[in-house]
């Protein structure tokens, strides 16, 4: 009774509760994208577009611009950019990645050295923070997780064939560009409302993360979209509690305990393909 | 009375930057034909291909395709990632893209997977993962997918590469077959003795067409010479024509 009262003890305060919904359903909204950017070898990005938002953070707190509306606008025109700057194969995804975040992101700390209160609000962008979650981060989040719903479940198809054969979808009459784009500005909006709770630094291992751990789980892909939102939501909410009890942050919390599921299930998932590499030997 | 081309290349050029990979190629596929375009690495036999999907811009000349003209194109083999989450029903319906939207495999979808499967001779692995076939199998199932959408005409690019010679004869029945029974096919290929010397047309081509006709017309060693820049005999062997490298040859008799 006294173990029952005490883990609702959090729950007594409103910053928790809203940093407990809006961190929850990050984690299953991350783990939903997170499943492309695995499949389509595009890690670094949730790391760049992170540090692309930031800057677009800055720079709207500074023009005092909408938080939304600034550092949204800023990271889907660096999405777009990266998807430009990748289509010129001499240069490849990961230099345009390199080149555009990391200067947006050096414009964001400028900005904020400059204009802004440094040292508590640029450690709270980079590493999260749950005491700033309001009602309207709630709703942001809650909106981009209907709307990534939405986008993969009608353009389910026309993504899995681009993420699987690029070429081929390209030849069979899938846009793959508009495709791509898309995906970046999903990804992009996905991190500007997640940033607050993870924090910059963070983000891209909960978009990396549990859609990894859900590859090991199952060789089909329907399956890999539905586990690893669900383990980017349970990791999300057990460790948002977890944080509190231990009195640790609440992202890195997060992200130990999805490092922590990657190495129980690397560790099953290696013993159970080497059980059935063994019984398919004659292949 | 002819019937008008499937794919009519007239006088077409691409290039790469500035550097011209396709040079000014005259080419026509007709409804029933299965042809062979042959030639070196980089020699631009896959830019013509892409070229003639729309997936290379055409800098010179044109190509017309027949209108509505349905393709298959089954990709090399050697580039698809084995590792990616995917059954073989899945790669198979995942084509379907402009037809239906709904995520979830349907009945008839389902139904229709089963018998492209069959047809091909591999019904039985429509639940395994793409990795856990052998490299036939693998084949077969890039070959269904391009079949799934019913083709006018199929377009495969280097379908023996990478394969041993048991596979490589499964595909040469396999494509036989298909052909026999109608479809139109056109190939890149490497593989001069193995699959290029039994079909019926051969094309050899590097960046332009050098000789175009029947494996007998083509396959000399003046043309292939022109072709690969490299000297070859053509020796007869079952009939058929039989391409051996002087390299080969010379070392062989340095052994001697």
């Amino acid at each position: 009774m006294i173990l029952a009262f005490n883990l609702m003890e959090p729950y007594g305060f409103q910053f928790f509760r809203h940093g407990l919904v809006v961190a929850t359903i990050a984690g299953a909204l991350c783990g939903l994208l997170g499943v492309f950017v695995v499949l389509r070898g595009m890690s670094y990005i949730g790391h760049g577009l992170s540090h692309a938002v930031f800057g677009g953070a800055a720079a709207s707190a500074v023009l005092r611009i909408n938080y939304f509306l600034g550092a949204g606008v800023w990271g889907i025109i660096s999405g777009l950019l990266i998807a430009r700057v990748a289509r010129r194969r001499v240069l490849g995804a990961d230099a345009a990645i390199g080149v555009v975040t990391t200067a947006s992101f050096a414009l964001g700390l400028a900005l904020m050295n400059r204009y802004g209160q440094a040292g508590k609000s640029i450690e709270a962008v980079l590493f999260g923070s749950v005491l700033g979650v309001q009602m309207v981060d709630i709703y942001a989040v809650s909106g981009v997780a209907l709307l990534g719903l939405v986008v993969v479940v009608l353009g389910y198809r026309r993504l899995l064939f681009s993420t699987f054969d690029r070429d081929v979808a390209q030849v069979s009459g899938v846009n793959v560009s508009a495709v791509e784009a898309g995906l970046l500005a999903m990804l992009s909006i996905t991190i500007l409302v997640t940033m607050r709770v993870i924090g910059t630094l963070l983000i891209s291992a909960l978009l990396v993360i549990p859609a990894a751990s859900a590859r090991m789980t199952t060789n089909s892909f329907a399956r890999m979209l539905w586990i690893s939102p669900i383990i980017g939501a349970s990791t999300c909410f057990v460790g948002m509690n977890l944080s509190y009890f231990l009195n640790t942050s609440a992202s890195a919390t997060i992200i130990l305990l999805d490092a922590l599921v990657f190495v129980v299930v690397y560790a099953i998932a290696g013993t159970r393909n080497r059980m059935k590499m063994a019984s398919l030997g004659h292949i | 009375m002819t019937s008008t081309p499937l794919i009519d290349c007239s006088h077409v050029s691409c290039t790469y930057g500035n550097a011209p990979v396709v040079d000014d190629v005259y080419l026509q596929i007709n409804r029933g034909e299965f042809v062979g375009i042959v030639g070196p690495s980089g020699s631009g036999k896959t830019t013509l291909l892409n070229a003639i999907m729309g997936a290379h811009p055409v800098a010179h000349g044109s190509i017309t395709l027949q209108p509505h003209l349905t393709i298959g194109y089954v990709p090399q083999v050697e580039t698809v990632d084995w590792y990616f989450p995917v059954t073989v029903e899945e790669v198979i319906v995942m084509t379907r893209t402009k037809t239906s939207w709904w995520p979830r495999i349907t009945a008839s979808e389902r139904k229709a997977v089963r018998e492209v499967l069959g047809q091909l001779g591999i019904a039985d692995v429509a639940h395994r993962h793409i990795r856990e076939l052998s490299g036939g199998q693998q084949q077969r199932v890039f070959l269904a997918r391009a079949m799934f959408s019913q083709p006018d005409i199929l377009i495969m690019d280097e379908p023996t590469s990478g394969v041993d010679v048991r596979t490589r004869h499964e595909i040469l029945h396999l494509l036989a077959d298909l052909h026999e029974n109608g479809l139109t096919i056109l190939l890149t290929t490497h593989d001069l003795n193995g699959l290029a010397a039994h079909l019926p047309r051969l094309v050899c081509f590097n960046k332009k067409v050098i000789a175009d006709g029947n494996p007998r017309q083509v396959l000399t060693p003046q043309v292939l010479e022109q072709t690969y820049g490299a000297p070859m005999d053509v020796l007869e062997h079952g009939g058929m024509p039989l391409v051996v490298d002087h390299g080969r040859v010379a070392m062989r008799g340095e052994g001697k």
